[in-house]
């Protein structure tokens, strides 16, 4: 309780705190969907193009959250339509999409202001980076996604199980995964910074991969994916407090021993 | 128009932008029917059927929806890898079919839920509602699309290769049940298919469309006309 009391003590931890959870919560959401649909790389691809992003952001004195945001936006959007395209493997092109992200950015620093701890922290993440600013835009985004999947859960759960279904009775298919594009954009983007570039995806596969070994309902998956998410990065925050390990790898750390445990229970 | 026409193609051509696969198809699907689609690989059966779900508008000609239109059109598509092992439960993949029929509510209603638990029980899955649908086997996941493809439709089916993947027992079952929803339930069907056989055993209807030409009619036409003889022949 103790330890509670003077984590939080720390004005950055609190913002820390929230930014995290929600962010968690949001990833975890959005997550079930994309997992399912068989776009998991989608939040790595992104998570390298936000990289790059920033780092043009950083050498041109561009504030780093409103130029990274549209960037990465637009990335997703057309990440989605390259795999919905049968021409170009989705795999192969996420991965050429965020090679290239990745060595624009590595490319741009070492030019400018070369490998300093804000290039570091971008990789790696930083429990520093969250300012008021990003609590403000990660209560937002919070709200857009619980609202998106209250308001639209029987769509979007139509369009994860069967797009052609939901097609031929008129759904919107189109709409759907665009909004899903976008939000898991911005996602990443926020999350970004704490979780760093090389694992922000991973809030976006872990919870979903451990709910479904033991859940068979959808509803309790997607429900039991967003609690663990959460519960997973509050354990982890704890844990980087106590080792005094970096915020990100712990959380990941967290979710691998969840989904292990998942693993194990679902398979009584 | 005749209200009992549920689908109907006037002079539609069919293709890609430059390359007709398909020209002047006449055709109608009316209350009653059962309509099997033939056709080689690439003669156009799947773009056919786009077109008549309204998916991609045809190249020429018009395409009467009117079942459609009035949220009276079932489909089963054909499953996709990522459904086999989708964590869901039957009743929640049922209901979706409920889909065409409502704005946006947080909920299915009363009537929906015992629609689907009737749908459900006329095609034996009833006691399956709780499972997950992927701890079903091939036949029985089958079924879980019919009786969603059952929600969303009152007078007519589409399906697309309903018997892909399905051993001779399931196939059969599946045929069996399409049978009664036709003759007792009065749904019109309409089959996309490579099963020539059960296309002549099940159908009244033979639709056969082939390198710039078709063939629409009866089964006994169809046996007697050029490419029934050469596709369906073999097997007589």
């Amino acid at each position: 309780m103790s330890l509670l009391v003077s984590m939080f003590a720390y004005p950055f931890i609190v913002r820390a705190f929230v930014v995290g959870a929600l962010v968690s919560l949001c990833a975890a959401l959005l997550g079930v969907p994309l997992v399912l649909k068989r776009y998991s790389m989608i939040g790595d691809g992104l998570s390298h193009v936000s990289f790059g992003a920033l780092a043009v952001a950083l050498a041109c004195g561009f504030a780093p959250l409103w130029f990274s945001i549209p960037v990465v936006m637009l990335s997703a959007f057309f990440l989605l339509r390259i795999a919905e395209s049968s021409r170009v493997s989705a795999d192969a092109a996420i991965a050429v999409l965020s090679a290239s992200a990745l060595a624009t950015g590595v490319i741009i620093t070492s030019l400018t202001t070369g490998m300093t701890t804000d290039v570091d922290s971008y990789m790696f993440g930083s429990i520093l980076a969250m300012s008021r600013a990003d609590v403000a835009l990660s209560v937002t985004l919070a709200v857009a996604v619980l609202a998106l999947f209250a308001a639209f859960y029987h769509p979007l759960f139509a369009v994860t199980f069967d797009e052609s279904f939901s097609r031929a009775t008129g759904v919107n298919v189109s709409m759907y995964k665009t909004l899903l594009s976008l939000l898991t954009a911005l996602t990443v983007v926020l999350g970004m910074r704490m979780m760093g570039a090389m694992l922000i995806s991973s809030l976006v596969i872990f919870p979903a991969l451990s709910a479904m070994r033991v859940f068979k309902r959808f509803r309790s998956v997607v429900v039991f994916a967003g609690a663990l998410a959460v519960g997973c990065f509050c354990l982890g925050l704890a844990a980087s407090y106590l080792l005094s390990t970096p915020v990100g790898a712990t959380v990941v750390m967290c979710d691998l021993a969840a989904f292990l445990l998942c693993a194990a229970a679902g398979r009584k | 128009m005749d209200e009992k026409t549920l689908l109907a193609c006037r002079d539609v051509s069919l293709g890609y932008e430059h390359k007709p696969l398909l020209e002047h198809l006449d055709f109608e699907v009316r209350a009653g029917d059962y309509v099997a689609v033939l056709g080689e690989n690439g003669s156009g059966k799947s773009t056919l059927l786009k077109s008549l779900l309204g998916l991609t508008p045809p190249l020429a000609g018009t395409i009467d929806r009117s079942a459609q239109k009035a949220g009276r059109l079932g489909y089963l598509p054909q499953q996709t890898p990522a459904q086999r092992d989708f964590p869901a439960t039957v009743e929640e993949v049922v209901l979706s079919g409920f889909l065409n029929r409502r704005g946006l509510r947080l909920f299915y209603d009363p009537h929906e839920k015992s629609q689907a638990l009737m749908h459900m029980g006329k095609l034996g899955i009833l006691e399956l509602r709780g499972k997950c649908y992927r701890e079903l086997s091939g036949g029985q996941q089958q079924r879980v699309l019919l009786a969603r493809a059952l929600c969303a439709a009152g007078e007519l089916l589409i399906l697309d290769e309903p018997v892909t993947g399905l051993d001779p027992a399931a196939s059969q079952d599946l045929y069996k049940t399409l049978r009664y929803l036709h003759d007792r339930e009065g749904i019109a069907i309409l089959m996309v298919t490579h099963d020539v056989d059960a296309a002549l055993r099940e159908a009244k209807t033979i639709l056969h469309i082939g390198q710039k030409r078709w063939f629409y009619g009866t089964v006994e036409e169809y046996l007697r006309d050029e490419s029934g003889k050469r596709f369906g022949g073999a097997n007589k």
